[in-house]
């Protein structure tokens, strides 16, 4: 947390300074900056999209939206989420390179992937 | 005559165990109950609307009866049933308004809705009112987040492994079973190689002619794979019930009642007293099917079952709240 905050201090006037000097040069910084977090969608027992792909350092954040409990564990178990009661979110940053295969560990026909590359 | 066949699960066409149409027939009495006996191999079911039908010795009380509950989901509060409370209590006066009193209970799982110590609390004080002992096993539900330890500390301290045991009663041989337990992504309702074992030297010591009740949350068949509603290795677990001549597998899960005959065994699902879910294939997911306020109490239910001794058959009746 630390370390961003040093990094937006440093972008901070450099953004300044892109602005001052050409509008759509800030325009794709911005756009660079969102694609670092992702989410997924758990309706209806699947998690949507099923794959996902993402560039490395990207957060993803799963949320469920049905009525009953679920869980996003991976097959490595590289992470783990608590359970998910209706609503409820859980986010993971995908720092290495790779394809992660996921699942609901409580409702295992629930699967997806994520891909980092 | 011609009537009373109408309802009777029929032969195998298929020589699967499934009578597709007395199946979904017997399905469709989730609502209004359903009587089902074994007699000689062949089950026959009867709605409970129709059990004069049956005349006096299937209405008989025998040696043994008990009662099973399934999937109370106690914390669950979304519109499919805000007070779930409210129906476990429901269940409870159902008990004990029964003409035969039970002799215990069997909970098949899912007791609470997010394995919070409050919602195992409320369900232990609910049940306390039927004065019955009650035997549990664990439904994914009451595992969550630490792979069941407050579960085996609550119900299952004299238990096996992740929770598994057996008892006797008047002669008959109790399995409960525990499948929810480290599933594999894509996989169904595992019971694993430790579990089985115990299971295959459990009943060896035992004559063929015991009756045997195994009783675990996830179905131990193949109701409905594509919505995880099956175990993967319940085949293992069935040879080893084999030579017994009366197997009853009673399970929960899937939040209606359903059952088929396959050789020795009768499958047998209990309804929830909580919300129930959709029929296999019936909608996009199998997440909680809201109803009508006032149809709620008639699709959920309890499961009084009756043993009499010398008969090949446990008598399965299911009854609504309503």
């Amino acid at each position: 947390m630390r370390k961003r905050v040093w990094i937006l201090g440093l972008l901070a006037p450099m953004i300044a300074a892109a602005l001052l000097l050409s509008g759509q040069r800030f325009t794709a910084r911005a756009e660079q900056a969102q694609t670092s977090s992702a989410e997924v969608k758990i309706d209806n027992f699947s998690f949507g999209p099923t794959t996902l792909t993402v560039a490395a350092g990207t957060t993803v954040t799963w949320t469920n939206r049905d009525d009953i409990p679920h869980t996003v564990v991976s097959d490595d178990k590289a992470f783990k989420s608590k359970v998910l009661d209706t609503d409820e979110k859980f986010s993971f940053t995908f720092t290495k390179l790779g394809t992660y295969g996921y699942f609901c560990s409580i409702h295992p026909k629930m699967t997806g992937k994520v891909v980092v590359q | 005559m011609t009537e009373k066949v109408k309802d009777e699960i029929l032969h195998d066409h298929n020589h699967d165990g499934i009578d597709r149409r007395g199946f979904l027939k017997c399905m469709a009495w989730a609502g209004t109950g359903a009587l089902c006996v074994m007699q000689g191999g062949v089950l026959k079911s009867y709605s409970l609307s129709r059990l004069s039908d049956l005349g006096p010795s299937a209405a008989a009380p025998g040696e043994l009866s008990f009662v099973q509950i399934s999937d109370s989901h106690m914390g669950f509060n979304k519109p499919a049933n805000p007070d779930v409370a409210g129906t476990l209590k429901a269940a409870v006066e159902k008990i004990n308004a029964l003409s035969k009193a039970p002799e215990f209970l069997l909970h098949t799982g899912d007791i609470s809705h997010l394995s919070k110590p409050e919602e195992f609390d409320t369900v232990d004080q609910i049940l306390k009112g039927t004065g019955k002992e009650v035997f549990f096993v664990p439904g994914e539900h009451d595992v969550l987040n630490d792979d069941g330890a407050q579960f085996r500390e609550r119900y299952g301290k004299a238990a096996k492994g992740s929770g598994w045991y057996s008892f006797e009663k008047k002669g008959v041989h109790f399995i409960g079973l525990v499948n929810v337990m480290n599933l594999k992504a894509g996989g169904l309702g595992t019971l694993g190689h430790e579990q089985l074992e115990w299971l295959e030297d459990d009943v060896k010591h035992l004559k063929s002619s015991t009756p045997i009740v195994v009783f675990a949350h996830i179905p131990l068949w193949s109701v409905y794979p594509e919505w995880g509603w099956g175990t993967d290795d319940s085949a293992q677990a069935l040879a080893y019930l084999k030579k017994f001549g009366s197997v009853t597998v009673l399970n929960g899960h899937i939040h209606q009642t359903m059952q088929k005959v396959e050789g020795n065994v009768t499958f047998h699902t209990a309804a929830s007293t909580a919300f129930p879910q959709p029929q296999p294939g019936k909608a996009d997911s199998p997440g909680p099917m809201k109803v009508p306020a006032e149809q709620l109490r008639a699709i959920l239910g309890i499961t009084d079952v009756n043993y009499v001794r010398g008969q090949h058959a446990l008598a399965v009746v299911d009854s609504s709240l309503a």
